[in-house]
């Protein structure tokens, strides 16, 4: 059966907050607040193995196409947030750990429980 | 700090601390045993910039001297006499955190200088031993205007080095920046530092301009042979070059640019073969990733087999003597069909050649174990790779941390 590690209140958390919590001795797990939903993966890239849940969130970057296929720029798409990973910068979609650039590469996902006031990472 | 992260957003991040960041790769350490075998860096970095206004005063020249110092003082805008390079942002736009966040990280302010306390923040979280530690910025020095102003701030840096850097720390090594835009210049540095047993080769940076095989470079070259001490050519992008330059967008710059300025001069010292004038002369291609080399060996191979008479004094083909060269790995590529990857393996005898390189703090950088998990690997295999094969080829002394090694 899986653990369940006990993150916090939920009213700690704002829009786009995370926390990172100890799973073990030696592993951690980032647990992610956006759009309203709640997020949690390993803390674990697997590039080189950096602490990605400790780098940025940043927006997908979208180029600019006008009609006419001519490059009018870019933008920031905040609908799809990333976590980008601080050692080589790897960016995984917030939604599902999926790494943006590869989709075949991921980080370990986990379920997150919120009951009543407190926050929960099933690990 | 707050990072500014996207339109208008600010994110609040920790100050840096180098150990913290490297937790991990601690973990990937301690998980593999890294500490019961050597491991040598044979590529990483400092941020001389960051000792420029110490490193000036090391110039001979009054007059360079002291413009150096009116730079490294207040400053005169936005303009630096010494580096011709200047644009870029390897730290993709500030998501590899490292970067941005480099000047909160805190040392003790003792005697130690704080390059040497932030190299062994990393060396010791990665599990490795002994680095050969070169520039950042100097890179790039190669194209600078000035031939004058390289052999300068060069013999300036090489002294400030050896003094307040390798002479402190002895798992800190590093091979010489040669400053090859002006041959004479080229020749005294290796004549001033070259029997120094903290000089453990010579590096030329490969991003310039000048042929490899001018007879200018010649008796530089002899005397580097004559010291037994490597020759590295360490690669560097480019943005203002016009072929490799000539893109909107820094991957492109940077994937092509690192690999096609060695390249160039790794075929024009073959093709006039240079390792039949100094046999005994070792070569370390620096920083080019390995994906190059299939590439170039194939390419020469095939040309030479039709314009012979153009290569004449070679004795086998070009890919042989490119096999008795040594590479760094970083930035190892790492293909998803691992067969193409034991392919350059065996292409270029990577069981003694190749030399695992961090290039840490860079954001390209690899641990060890890109190397250490590679499953075609047997454990004597790895334990040359990471560092065995640079103990040979440096002739270093590990003995001060491993007292009964015996080589692999
Ligand atoms: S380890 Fe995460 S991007 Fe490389």
């Amino acid at each position: 059966m899986a653990k369940e590690i006990l993150v916090g209140k939920a009213s700690e958390f704002k829009e786009g907050d995370k926390k990172i919590v100890p799973n073990g001795k030696n592993s951690e797990i980032g647990v992610y607040l956006v759009h309203g939903n709640w997020y949690a993966y390993a803390n674990l890239c697997p590039h080189q193995g950096g602490p990605a849940c400790e780098g940025l969130m940043m927006a997908k970057v979208e180029e600019v196409i006008a009609e006419d296929k001519t490059f009018q720029g870019m933008k920031f798409n905040h609908d799809e947030m990333h976590i980008v990973c601080p050692w080589h910068g790897w960016e995984f979609d917030i939604a599902n750990g999926e790494a943006v650039a590869d989709r075949k590469w991921s980080l370990r996902k986990f379920e997150v429980d919120v009951r009543g006031e407190d926050v929960y990472v099933l690990a | 700090m707050d990072l500014p992260i996207s339109d208008i957003h600010k994110q609040s991040v920790k100050s840096l601390d180098t150990s913290s960041l490297l937790k991990n790769a601690a973990r990937q350490r301690d998980a593999r045993k890294f500490s019961s075998f050597p491991i040598i860096d044979v590529d990483c970095h400092h941020y001389e910039n960051e000792s420029l206004s110490e490193i000036v005063k090391y110039i001979d020249d009054p007059v360079l001297k002291q413009m150096g110092m009116v730079y490294t003082g207040g400053g005169t805008g936005g303009q630096t006499p010494f580096n011709p390079a200047g644009v870029g942002y390897q730290d993709v736009a500030g998501r590899v955190t490292r970067y941005p966040l480099r000047k909160t990280e805190t040392t003790p302010g003792d005697d130690q200088h704080r390059d040497v306390h932030l190299s062994l923040r990393w060396m010791d979280a990665m599990g490795v031993d002994y680095v050969c530690l070169f520039p950042t910025p100097m890179l790039s020095l190669g194209l600078h205007p000035q031939p004058e102003i390289e052999a300068a701030l060069a013999k300036a840096y090489n002294r400030w080095l050896l003094e307040n850097i390798t002479a402190k720390e002895e798992r800190i090594k590093t091979m010489m920046y040669v400053p090859f835009s002006d041959p004479d210049a080229a020749y005294e540095t290796v004549k001033e530092f070259g029997d120094h047993p903290d000089v453990i080769g010579f590096m030329i940076v490969s991003v310039r301009y000048q042929a490899v095989h001018s007879n200018a470079y010649m008796k530089t070259y002899a005397l580097m042979e004559e010291l037994g001490k490597p020759l590295g050519f360490h690669s560097n992008y480019n943005w203002n070059d016009r072929l490799v330059g000539n893109s909107n967008r820094f991957l492109v710059t940077h994937a092509l640019g690192f690999t096609v300025y060695n390249a160039v001069h790794l075929c024009n010292w073959v093709v006039n073969a240079m390792p039949e004038r100094f046999p005994k002369l070792k070569t370390v291609w620096i920083e080019s990733g390995l994906a190059w080399i299939p590439w170039v060996m194939q390419r020469l191979d095939n040309d030479y087999k039709m314009r012979w008479s153009e290569a004449p004094s070679l004795k086998g083909l070009p890919s042989d003597y490119m096999r008795e060269m040594f590479y760094t790995s970083q930035p190892m590529e790492m293909p998803d069909n691992l067969d193409v990857l034991k392919t350059t393996f065996d292409l270029i005898n990577a069981d003694d050649q190749l030399l695992w390189a961090s290039d840490y703090p860079h954001w390209d950088m690899d641990v060890p174990s890109v190397i250490y998990d590679l499953p075609f690997l047997d454990e004597r295999q790895k334990h040359k790779m990471l560092g065995g094969n640079a103990i040979d080829l440096f002739n270093l002394d590990i003995s001060p941390r491993f007292p009964n090694y015996k080589p692999v």
